[in-house]
């Protein structure tokens, strides 16, 4: 890390805000949703809490500001010397793209809520309507940053999936400078797709036009990852461990929330489905089925690293089928009752959904009872389970060459590159070989 | 994997990195030692800030083209003077504050020093102008668009000023330490410098948008 201080202040900026955000409970609770549009969140009952989470929200976008610095720097400047951009792991990749939507859509979203803040506690009119301002443009500074912060939470999980499936795979990654590639480009169009969200806000005709092909055009760079994730895999020889179940279960569940995604981009399909559970099924589709499934498969690869113990993997198995069957239980019927009209954000549904939500609900529990086997799995092996050796899945990248779990001077010596990341497959290679200290 | 110690020494001999292993047995067991970065992070701490002002001032042209007339009817006309008088000194600070790398890159600390409190004066100068602007206005933070967007864009500039005098009066208190600024390594006069210069920028793009540009 380029700035190991900046990095420990960025960390500990987080507790003070989950406090301040918390605290917002005891004193008039804000309520107007993760959004916080004005009018709803300007309730003059609401005051106080909706200071304090604006003033958390800001705090947590500052400490994401200084880790992207500190990544940024790091990835562009502080590569081992035999490591051109070309050779830098996939993830690594995704970081970089990340840091960067991070870096510069962050701000905007501080603008907002600074001006919105004013707008609570001095008395200006930016935000509202009685006064003249308007009320629009706030949901233009929210998205500008928050909808590129949805590829700031899949792009690390896209990453995380190119890493694992060649390991497990046994093959080179599919189109590797495409895969980089697509994460920048993922990246630069995200900027320009925000409105999206906005196409029952009074949005003029061409504004809901150019939004409309922008967004539909993000579809390529996703796309051509999971060609290349697909034709990874393909062929292989495959070893399905609970890393490699949960990867190909984010390839094909992110698929689903992707086709529902372009659906979504299309303002007729839009205006007819906004604030129904369709929305609600997609974004679970990508961040759950998509960004979750990731985490648990980087969880499962990387804990042998990390603690130096390998997770059960019967346990792990039992985890990732019923994690897959309690989601798409849970999530799949939510398309058909948006489509029939269910509106999300609602305590009470009509009696005709009844059936659906059923089986939304059964699924629901399932997914709450599938992370238990993931816990005890946790737990029980951090303390007790076998022990792994430095490179237990024989993997190429340079992390696999230190021991598991790796020593503060992780690189007592600046390791020297001699292939690249993703070199499986090639005969007579020895994985101990491939990388030098 | 983990090579023997015998076999890991003859890989680093055939190493293109062998310069850099030699370089680091001399400081036995200390870290690997990497370039001063600082620049080039402060450097993105700075487009970070930028796009805060960049949000702050595309609202504010939103609400320009939003309102039906702007300046909104019966606001009173701005006084120019104060402001363009103010803008050749912030100006003028930056060239001035420009002279101190030039003579930290000689060695001339004292020099150095000079340059940056005429800097840290002129900065003074330009914060007690919009403080007197400020009590000489017709209007408050709470007359509508106008006011709101006014005060919120000058008044977040005039801190950025602020931290600014503030950084640069570090970098002199710093200076009377020997050694602590040398021709070769001298991040505290370049952070400032380009603090300053970034402060400086933003202040032109807002004497036009708020000022000048009708």
């Amino acid at each position: 890390m380029a700035f190991p201080r900046i990095n420990a202040v960025a960390f500990w900026m987080i507790p003070p805000a989950a406090v301040l955000l918390m605290s917002s409970f005891f004193f008039g609770p804000a309520q107007a949703g993760w959004t916080s549009y004005p009018p709803l969140s300007m309730d003059p009952a609401t005051l106080i809490g909706q200071s304090l989470w604006l003033s958390s929200v800001i705090l947590l976008g500052t400490s994401s500001i200084l880790g992207a610095i500190n990544f940024v720097t790091t990835i562009w400047e502080m590569r081992v010397p035999s490591m051109g951009i070309w050779q830098m792991p996939l993830f690594v990749w995704a970081m970089f793209a990340t840091s960067i939507i991070i870096l510069v859509a962050t701000p905007v979203l501080t603008g907002a809520l600074l001006l919105l803040s004013f707008d609570l506690l001095m008395g200006t009119v930016f935000f509202n309507p009685t006064g003249g301002g308007d009320p629009v443009l706030y949901q233009h500074m929210f998205w500008f940053y928050s909808h590129p912060a949805v590829y700031i939470m899949i792009l690390p999980g896209m990453g995380l999936v190119s890493e694992i499936l060649p390991v497990y795979a046994r093959k080179p990654i599919f189109g590797y400078r495409a895969i980089a590639i697509s994460s920048m480009s993922i990246a630069v169009l995200g900027f320009i797709v925000w409105a999206h969200h906005m196409f029952t806000s009074g949005t003029p005709e061409w504004m809901r036009m150019f939004f409309m092909i922008t967004s539909m055009i993000i579809a390529v760079p996703t796309g051509i990852k999971v060609f290349s994730w697909v034709a990874t895999v393909w062929g292989g020889k495959l070893r399905l461990t609970p890393a490699m179940l949960f990867a190909m279960g984010f390839v094909s569940m992110f698929v689903v929330g992707g086709l529902s995604g372009v659906m979504l981009a299309s303002v007729p399909i839009d205006i007819h489905v906004t604030d129904t559970y369709f929305v609600v099924a997609h974004l679970h589709y990508v961040l759950f089925g998509g960004s979750v499934f990731a985490v648990y498969a980087g969880v499962y690869h990387w804990f042998p690293k990390m603690t130096g113990r390998f997770l059960n993997e019967w346990w792990g198995k039992v985890h990732f089928y019923s994690t897959f069957i309690g989601f798409n239980l849970c999530f799949l019927p939510m398309h058909k009752l948006g489509l029939l009209g269910m509106p999300r954000r609602v305590a009470a549904y009509d009696a005709s959904f009844l059936d659906l939500n059923v089986l939304v609900s059964t699924g629901g529990f399932l997914l709450g009872v599938s992370t238990l086997p993931f816990l005890g799995n946790v737990i029980y092996s951090w303390l007790k389970g076998p022990r792994a050796t430095g490179n237990p899945w024989e993997g190429l990248t340079l992390e696999w060459t230190t021991p598991s779990p790796p020593p503060v001077e992780n690189f007592e010596r600046l390791p020297v590159l001699t292939v690249g990341p993703y070199d499986y497959g090639h005969a007579g290679r020895d994985p101990s070989e491939i990388v030098r200290h | 994997m983990q090579t023997s110690p015998n076999e890991s020494e003859r890989l680093i001999l055939a190493a293109p990195a062998t310069e850099m292993a030699h370089e680091h047995e001399a400081t036995a067991h200390a870290h690997e030692e990497h370039p001063d970065l600082r620049l080039f992070g402060f450097t993105l701490f700075l487009v970070s800030e930028a796009m805060l002002f960049v949000g702050l001032f595309v609202a504010y042209l939103a609400f320009r083209a939003v309102a039906t007339e702007w300046p909104p009817a019966g606001t009173p006309e701005l006084e120019v003077i104060l402001p363009a008088i103010n803008t050749v000194i912030l100006v003028a600070s930056s060239f001035v504050l420009h002279q101190s790398e030039a003579a930290v890159k000689k060695g001339d600390i004292p020099g150095m020093r000079a340059w940056f409190i005429a800097t840290i004066a002129m900065g003074a100068v330009f914060l007690a102008g919009q403080v007197y602007e400020y009590t000489q206005l017709e209007f408050t933070l709470q007359t509508g668009l106008f006011g709101g967007t006014f005060f919120v864009l000058t008044g977040f500039h005039g801190l950025h000023v602020l931290v600014g005098v503030l950084l640069m009066s570090g970098v002199v208190v710093r200076s009377f330490k020997k050694e602590h600024y040398t021709p070769q390594k001298h991040f505290g006069v370049e952070a400032a410098n380009l603090y300053w210069h970034f402060v400086d920028g933003v202040w032109i793009v807002l004497f036009l948008l708020l000022y000048i540009v009708k």
